[in-house]
């Protein structure tokens, strides 16, 4: 009975012990706290390789892919029907990007995806990721419009109004331009007329071009009408065709487009023919796509399926197209694993790869395991450095209770029972210890966003920048086994480092101890 | 080690034979006892005077148990007592033996009445303890009304004065009903009439309630009112009078 009296005495009267009791708090708190934003990001990246990839992807062993598209949707759809809630036939091939940008070409390496629209938008979150349904921002990031689409209109290649008006004024000025400078090279290759060039010439210029237009020779090679988009259409990486540097004036943090919507990239890949052939074509971009994954951003272009099918040689003569992979979205994410074993009972396994998404990017999966398993080590160090304190200042407990421990012997308290006041002791400063710490921990991961705007506006600078993160707010994900664990570990620390002092309290002579004054 | 049969005969109670007892300082020895033999009848008070530094309060921390003797044994009705085991050791001390220290030696953290309950709280386990807890809160209150300090029960030991720590210190000494008391200079602080009440406790406690009474004191005058009085000087024990 006395131990509970004593515990209970010593733990509201040694105020250092409250020292100890917020080491472990803090430390159970930053645990939780990391732990939960950690497995916020991991989920939330996920998620959006989910929504990339689709929860398990069939793909063939060439890039030439397989004949008939429907022929195999149908297989897949016999052997795991009830499964899968959609489908979506692609084709994927490296390419490289080029575009034109100050005068110079930039030459970046994507994959391209030839996606069709419509059954890709069933796969999952493809027009999250499309800055026409993102809200509008300016080229610091801040939000200055509503999004051009609400989430529910279907995403298509068409050019927005808005884009071709800038495609026209630009492929005006262009042929303007070209215009002007092939009149230029005529009059300069056509001695007779150099001396002709005077000041009244040039404002003749506009009138040369009305008339040299109709009937220049060589312009076969261009489609008469350059303003109305390419054939080829595609959503491009955010990443690949802008860049970031820090306003000097402001020193904010700034983006820049080096294509616009409506500008023309060019595209080089391989065909699917034998041996395969290197080719070329154009395309116009029609929107940007960014999922916050930068390794996406940065090398994914997504093409209108047929368009990539006819450039690259996969449509026979009889008119059957061939696709490099199928998509699935399943009714339950969880059943991939089951789903992927049907389909390798059904595909042949050197003509198809059947693969869960997290198979595809294990990885980088598994990067983000060992990295959160370091910091957890990392921090659970915090909470040992939590229990030394607490085996120096329990030492110091009973040096300064020796004599107290004395009196409970020579009244009868026995050795194991003094041994259990100071075990009591520790495991009642880890209790409301780790306590403290859960309740803070939650109220912590609750607020952050909250905290974080008010660290922002103290300092000034944006703690949690949404163009470095991708995520408007910090997600954060409690796993209440997480919490229960790490307060378990911060209570049994406290009592494993109130072994030794409370040992050597037990072993104390009543009479020596009573001495000592 | 329950003793209900009374017998008119003088009756050992506790002994100390052949005890001697020896520090060590590093190499050296240093020898406080050298072979003391005390017999305490049941029933008995006996006072024990001597220099200071004779070894009284050593003797009497054998008697108790507090510590062991370097040689020699400890009986209890007849029975070795020194050698037991520490469990059966620690139940003698709380239940047999009341002891009152030359130095109070009361509980900082707790009030003067869950001092004088602390024996009880280390006897009873939670439940046992809560269960009896208004039956021994109000034994308490009587006793401390003995001792006069029924005005004190919920100060800390820091709020008293010397008298009144001793005061609680008996109290929590005779709270577990013990069968010998051992009182080391139960009245070294207090004044002349102070001393003298307690007296008065001591002798009604031994007259009316049996109690074995075994006191040190260096005061002539307070040894007088016990029943017996040895002196213990150079380690080694004398008989002084056999009054009453
Ligand atoms: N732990 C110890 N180590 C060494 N010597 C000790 C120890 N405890 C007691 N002594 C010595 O034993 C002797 C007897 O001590 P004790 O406390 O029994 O004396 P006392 O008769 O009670 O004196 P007083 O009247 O002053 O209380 C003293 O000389 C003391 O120095
Ligand atoms: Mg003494």
């Amino acid at each position: 009975m006395y131990k509970y009296l004593l515990c209970t005495r010593y733990l509201r009267t040694r105020y250092i012990a409250l020292t100890c009791i917020i080491s472990v708090t803090l430390g159970v708190a930053t645990m939780i706290v990391v732990n939960s934003v950690m497995s916020g990001f991991s989920s939330q990246m996920k998620e959006r390789i989910r929504g990339i990839l689709a929860d398990v992807v069939l793909e063939t062993g060439s890039a030439d892919g397989e004949k008939d598209p429907e022929r195999i949707m149908a297989r897949i759809q016999a052997v795991a029907g009830d499964h899968i809630e959609a489908m979506s036939p692609t084709v994927e091939v490296y390419a490289m990007l080029s575009f034109r940008s100050f005068g110079d070409y930039i030459t970046k390496p994507v994959t391209i995806i030839g996606i069709e629209p419509e059954s890709k938008a069933k796969m999952g979150t493809l027009t999250e990721h499309l800055f026409n349904y993102m809200p509008q921002r300016d080229d610091e990031g801040n939000s200055i419009g509503p999004p051009r689409f609400a989430a529910a209109v279907p995403a298509s290649f068409e050019l927005l109004p808005e884009d071709q008006a800038y495609r026209t004024d630009q492929k005006e000025g262009e042929m303007r331009f070209r215009a002007h400078s092939r009149m230029m090279n005529e009059l300069e290759s056509t001695p007779e007329n150099t001396d002709a060039i005077n000041p009244g010439d040039l404002f003749s210029d506009t009138e040369v071009i009305a008339d040299a237009e109709g009937n220049l020779p060589f312009e076969e090679e261009e489609p008469a009408d350059l303003t109305s988009p390419l054939r080829g259409r595609v959503y491009v990486g955010s990443e690949l065709v802008t860049y970031k540097y820090i306003d000097q004036v402001t020193g904010n943090l700034k983006t820049m487009p080096m294509v616009r919507k409506g500008d023309d990239v060019q595209l080089s890949t391989v065909g699917a023919g034998r041996p395969p052939k290197a080719l070329h074509f154009d395309a116009t971009v029609v929107d940007y796509f960014k999922c916050g994954m930068s390794e996406y951003d940065n090398s994914l272009i997504f093409c209108n399926l047929d368009f990539l099918q006819e450039q690259r040689g996969m449509i026979d003569e009889a008119g059957t197209r061939s696709v490099t992979s199928v998509q699935i979205k399943l009714k339950d994410s969880a059943d991939s694993a089951l789903v992927v074993d049907l389909l390798r009972q059904e595909f042949e396994p050197g003509r198809f790869a059947v693969h869960t998404w997290e198979q595809k990017q294990g990885p980088l999966l598994a990067a983000v395991e060992v990295e959160s398993a370091i910091l957890n080590v990392l921090l659970f160090l915090i909470i040992a450095v939590a229990g030394f304190g607490i085996l120096a200042i329990f030492f110091m407990i009973v040096v300064e209770k020796t004599r107290d421990i004395g009196i409970l012997k020579s009244l009868g308290a026995s050795s194991s029972g003094v041994m259990s006041i100071f075990l009591a002791y520790g495991f009642g400063l880890g209790i409301v210890g780790a306590g403290a710490g859960v309740g803070l921990g939650l109220i912590i991961v609750w607020q952050i966003n909250w905290i974080e705007e008010q660290i922002s506006w103290i300092t000034g600078k944006e703690v949690f920048d949404e163009r470095i993160y991708y995520f408007p707010e910090i997600p954060t994900n409690i796993e209440p086994w997480m919490v229960f664990w790490v307060a378990v570990g911060a209570i049994s620390i406290a009592v494993l480092s109130s072994i030794l002092p409370a040992r050597r309290a037990s072993r104390l002579h009543p009479v020596a101890s009573l001495r000592y004054e | 080690m329950e003793t209900a049969e009374i017998i008119k005969m003088p009756q050992r109670h506790i002994a100390a034979i052949a005890v001697e007892k020896a520090y060590r300082k590093g190499d050296h020895k240093i020898p406080v006892l050298h072979g003391v033999n005390i017999d305490v009848d049941r029933g008995e008070f006996v006072s024990i005077v001597g220099q200071s530094g004779s070894g009284k309060s050593t003797l009497l921390h054998l008697l108790g148990l507090l510590d062991a003797p370097s040689v020699g044994e400890i009986h209890l009705d007849g029975q070795r007592i020194d050698d037991l085991s520490a469990k059966s050791r620690d139940e003698l001390r709380n239940r047999v033996f009341g002891f009152i220290f030359q130095f109070y030696h009361l509980l900082p953290e707790l009030s003067v009445m869950e001092n004088v309950l602390a024996p009880l709280m280390i006897r009873y386990t939670l439940l046992g303890y809560v269960r009896r807890k208004r039956e021994l809160q109000n034994h308490a209150r009587d006793l401390l009304e003995r001792v006069g300090l029924s005005h004190r029960l919920t100060h800390r030991p820091s709020e008293l004065s010397g008298g009144e720590m001793q005061r609680a210190a008996i109290a929590r000494a005779l709270i577990g009903k013990p069968e010998v008391l051992l009182a080391d200079e139960p009245t070294g602080n207090l004044d002349a009439s102070t001393g003298g009440e307690i007296m008065d406790l001591l002798r009604t406690l031994n007259e009316q309630e049996n109690l074995t009474i075994v006191m040190v004191t260096h005061d002539n005058a307070i040894a007088e009112q016990a029943g017996r009085t040895v002196r213990l000087r150079e380690g080694r024990l004398e008989k002084l009078a056999d009054a009453a």
